[in-house]
Formats: structure tokens, C-alpha cells, sequence
């Protein structure tokens, strides 16, 4: 079956210039590894599309069940140049968070 | 030695709630209370009012603060790190004493950490070999060189942890990096070596925790904010540090929030770059080593932290004038809500083709409708009301001005049912921009001036 992110985890996001940074973490242990197995970089560059100008990084956090996510020139010039409404990427966390994944029927989801 | 220190974070930015600080001293015990003010437009706004009075370019909201908190700390014996200095911590200290003076606290000491601000030393810096090439593009500073208004390097907790040794209650600072701040208490009580890379690492860690104030107490708090009590009267964090490198995270159980290994892990996820090297002045500290464990309601216990060798840079934050901003905004309602502010969106293109207007970049959202979320949000069918956001961005003032004026004129001559105008035209802004690069630590050194209230 397929579902929203939303379901598996729960992230925060923030910037560094015109990067924003998504770090998503695991509701429950067991779902880190599927995290680590489902959200690639293809993954999240097919995800945001035109909306991630540059290249996109990931790293593994398997001691908090994290996985942070650089997402590069993102944030329309960032900082002050920005015309952005929302500057600062806050919400790059929900939005992230919105991608569909394949997971078994059996799983079991609170 | 202390069996363990209690450091709680009063601000996490310059105006967060105005009486977090006062609570946190007030309604339970604490050892130290940081306070973090600075960033990186702030520091060009406060040279800017140090060029027009030298005796200001600190935060200047902080001295009617200190009024209400001094009392507190000298009675509870609180000791306050605060950046709140900007670029004139000296000055800062001085109207701080100056209020200590009036209420009768002679004898206590107040410090101030400065020899950050590099704005005077730049073209020595740059003649000498520095550089200082934005870290982002490579370019060397020297190119926009005319434009900057603030450079400020980034100290750790050294300096900090002097002021502490000459025995200061209050210490002001100018740039000290939001972890330094909390880190040094821990290195001044506990005797930590600068060479112990894992205790430095969870000082650090600390201080990232802390330096956000509520974010990491259920401020922000995307897994369960609908759980978090009183966030009213919101308790900031605070970081019970032991001598082996290991920090609970907790709260005053008076206050509202929520402290959990939730509530902990957004905040450590919270602008961070590579986990593995968080690069501090003092220490690397790698987020990939930490453990968490839940011991007991609103305690997170924070362990098994790992640290690296620093390396032999300051980061330097310089801010430079790069030319002006302008948004504008209307809300169209129901019905076509949407149609009509794309229209609108339309009309101005076109207006600012025929006024043959240009600019660096034109950006149009919706709020209401995919502002926030983009192509990632699914389609809304018939919106309520959409609010129509345009920017531009340009170097041309005179530009700027004339698209301001296209705004308003929309209201009488474009689609129908908008307001929202209030406001009139939208106002041109100076685009303060920043450029992060690096210097070599030998280049600059901290100072650190304490005095004693007569």
C-alpha cells in the first residue's frame, strides 16, 4: 500500500543561506529502517522537483532513527534576498513529509 | 566540584517572549541562564546605530530587561551569559553597570567579551592574504568589499570561560556562537581540558538544544503539539550538565511544555548540516554519536556524545548591502479566487513589461493556496480566498519605487471582490545580505574586561 511520510515520521526543517535542511525521524524504531530503505535522493529530488534548484545530500542518524536532508538553493536566494513567503523553509518539514511511499499491507501504523 | 550545573536558556532569539528569562530564574533552581540575541542581520542594524551614537550597538531592549532581572540573579545567584553585546559589548557592560549602580549592587562584577568585530580591520586583513571567500561561491570578499556594514568573527566559549574565572556575574558578549554560551559554564565548573574533544562535543550539544529557547520544551512541536500543556506560559529548556560530558534535558515543572526524546530530537535536527561534523570554534561535535533515554517525566537524559579536534578557522559573518526588496499583496475571494489573483498576477507582469521595468527576480505565490507547500500541495477546488503575494528584487531604487506604486491601482482596475490593501503600497526594502567565510584563528584574538560595581 501507499502512504504519506506523515504516517512513519515527524521532522523539523530550517535554512542555512539559500539551503534548507529536513530532518525527518522516526515515530517508532522499526520504522527507521524502512525510511532508510524508501526516501532516496531520487526519491525526494522526483518529490520536489523545480522546487529544489541544486543538488540534494542526505545523512543517516540511525542513533535518533533520523535521517537529515540538505535540500540545496531551495529557498529562492534565502536569507534576506528571499522573496519567499515562507524564508526560512519552515515549512519544507510538512511538505517533505506529504511524499508517498510503498510500504507492506501488513504494517502496522497507528 | 559541583555534582551537576543547571543552565537554562531565556531567549532563543532577539524577541523571543520577554518574560521566559524572568520565569526561568524565578520558578526553579538554575546555576546559569544564556541568552542568545544575535544573528546575522542584527549585527548590521546594531553597527548601524553605533555609527550614529557610539555608545549604543547592542541590544538595546536588553538594559529594560536587566532591570527587572538583575534583582533575580543577584538574589539567586544566577550567573547571565548573554550575546546580547552586538558590536558594542563594552558599551553594553557599561549601561549595565550603570543600572546596577542605581539599585545598590556594588561589588558585583560584570564582564565583557569583545575583539570580534572586524569591520575596521578588513582591508589589513585582506592585504595580508585573508581573503575570506564566501564560503558558498568562492568569490573573495574584496568583491563586494564597498558594501559591507558589519564583520563580526565568530569566538567560542574561551573567552567566556575568562570572564568566569575573573569572577563575573554578568557577562555581555559580542559574537560568541549560540553553543559557546553554554558550553563554557561547564568547562569553567567542571575543569574540562581543551583538549577532551567528548565533553566539549556535549557541552555543544547542549548548547544547540538550548540556543532555540522553547523548540526543544514543545515549542514547534510537529509530533504531538496538540499534547504540549500551557504552551502560555511555555517553560524554556534547561540543560542539567554532569562532569562526565552527560546532560539531562528538562524544564521547571511549574511551567508549561513538554520535554521528550521527541520534543529533543526536532530540536537536534534543527538547521543541521552534516551531522557527523558540527563545526564549533572549540570542538566538532558528531550528532551521530548521541544516545537519548527518556528517564522520567520531562528528563531526557542526552549521552555517549563524541567529539573531533576544532579546526584552525573562525567562521567570520559579514553582512553587505545588496540592493532592495518589495512585496506586495491583495486577497481575491470566492468565487475563482484563484483565477483572479493569477490574473492580477498577470496584469502586473504585463504593467512592468510596458513600464519597462526590470529586476533580478520576480516571484509570485498564493497564500492559501500552495504558498507554503508548492507543486508538493494537491490542488484546492474553489478556494475561499486566496491572498496574491508578488516580490521583486532589484538594484534600481527608482524601479523598485514604481512597482510598489502597481499594487493598490489593481483594486479599480483589474478583477473584482479584493482587498486586503489596507496597508497601501507596499514598502522597498534594503536587502542586508551575508556572506560566511572563513579566517585563520591566529588573525584575531578575544578580549575580555571585567568591572566591579562600585
Amino acid at each position: 500500500m501507499k502512504i504519506p511520510l506523515l504516517k512513519l515520521a515527524h521532522a523539523r526543517s530550517g535554512d542555512k543561506g539559500d539551503t534548507a535542511n529536513v530532518g525527518i525521524i522516526a515515530l517508532k524504531p522499526e520504522y527507521y529502517e524502512i525510511l532508510k530503505e524508501k526516501v532516496t535522493v531520487e526519491k525526494v529530488k522526483a518529490h520536489y522537483g523545480d522546487m529544489v534548484k541544486g543538488k540534494i545530500e542526505r545523512f543517516e542518524m540511525p542513533n535518533i532513527g533520523a535521517i537529515n536532508f540538505l535540500l540545496h538553493n531551495a529557498l529562492g536566494g534565502g536569507g534576506t534576498l528571499t522573496l519567499k513567503h515562507d524564508a526560512q523553509g519552515k515549512t519544507y518539514s510538512t511538505s517533505f513529509l506529504r511524499m508517498e511511499i510503498e510500504v507492506d499491507d501488513n504494517l502496522q501504523i497507528d | 566540584m559541583k555534582k551537576y550545573i543547571r543552565i537554562a536558556s531565556g531567549q532563543g532569539y532577539w524577541g523571543d517572549r520577554f518574560d521566559a528569562p524572568l520565569d526561568q530564574v524565578k520558578e526553579g533552581p538554575i546555576d546559569y541562564l544564556v541568552m542568545d540575541y544575535l544573528a546575522e542581520v542584527t549585527m548590521s542594524i546594531m553597527q548601524k546605530q553605533k555609527s550614529r551614537d557610539p555608545n549604543l550597538g547592542y541590544a538595546k531592549d536588553f538594559i529594560p530587561l536587566m532591570k527587572q532581572l538583575l534583582p533575580l540573579l543577584v538574589e539567586k545567584k544566577v550567573k547571565l551569559i548573554t550575546n546580547a553585546g552586538g558590536v558594542n559589548p563594552v558599551g553594553c557592560m557599561i549601561a549595565v553597570r550603570n543600572i546596577a549602580e542605581q539599585m545598590g549592587y556594588s561589588g558585583l562584577k560584570i564582564a565583557a567579551v569583545y575583539g570580534d568585530d572586524i569591520l575596521n580591520q578588513l582591508d589589513p586583513l585582506i592585504a595580508s592574504g585573508n581573503e575570506m571567500k564566501n564560503m558558498e561561491t568562492g568569490e573573495p570578499l574584496q568583491k563586494i568589499r564597498r558594501t559591507v556594514s558589519s564583520a563580526n568573527v565568530y569566538f567560542g566559549a574561551r573567552p567566556v570561560v575568562k570572564a568566569l574565572e575573573q569572577g563575573a556575574q554578568i557577562i555581555v558578549t559580542g559574537r560568541v556562537t549560540d553553543t559557546g554560551i553554554s558550553l563554557a559554564p561547564m568547562i569553567h565548573e567542571f575543569g574540562w581540558e581543551w583538549d577532551d574533544w567528548n565533553k566539549l562535543a556535549a557541552g555543544v550539544i547542549g548548547g544547540h538544544i538550548n540556543e532555540c529557547g522553547a523548540q526543544a520544551s514543545g515549542g514547534n512541536f510537529l509530533a504531538g503539539w496538540k499534547e504540549v500543556p500551557r504552551m502560555e506560559r511555555i517553560g524554556f529548556p534547561i540543560v542539567e550538565a554532569y562532569p562526565d560530558g552527560s546532560l539531562i534535558i528538562t524544564k521547571h515543572e511549574s511551567l508549561g511544555g513538554l520535554v521528550s526524546e521527541r520534543t529533543v530530537k526536532e530540536q537536534l535536527v534543527y538547521e543541521l548540516g552534516n551531522p557527523a561534523e558540527y563545526i564549533t570554534p572549540d570542538v566538532v561535535a558528531d550528532f551521530t554519536s548521541i544516545r537519548l533515554e527518556q528517564e522520567a517525566e520531562n528528563r531526557v537524559r542526552v549521552y555517549d556524545i563524541k567529539g573531533y579536534p576544532d579546526t584552525e578557522f573562525y567562521k567570520v559573518s559579514i553582512s553587505y548591502f545588496d540592493g532592495y526588496t518589495c512585496i506586495g499583496q491583495l486577497t481575491y475571494a470566492w468565487p475563482e479566487a484563484l483565477e483572479k489573483a493569477q490574473k492580477a498576477d498577470d496584469i502586473i507582469r504585463k504593467r512592468i513589461e510596458y513600464l519597462g521595468l526590470t529586476f533580478d527576480d520576480i516571484h509570485t505565490e498564493y497564500l492559501g493556496y500552495n504558498a507554503c507547500h508548492g507543486s508538493t500541495a494537491p490542488p484546492i477546488k474553489d478556494p475561499n480566498e486566496v491572498v496574491f503575494l508578488i516580490g521583486v528584487r532589484g538594484h534600481d531604487k527608482q524601479m523598485m519605487q514604481k512597482f510598489a506604486n502597481e499594487i493598490v491601482p489593481l483594486v479599480l482596475t483589474g478583477p473584482p471582490t479584493v482587498t486586503g490593501f489596507g496597508g497601501g503600497r507596499p514598502r522597498v526594502r534594503d536587502v542586508i545580505a551575508y556572506w560566511p567565510a572563513l579566517l585563520k584563528k591566529d588573525t584575531v584574538s578575544p578580549k575580555v574586561l571585567t568591572i566591579e560595581v562600585v
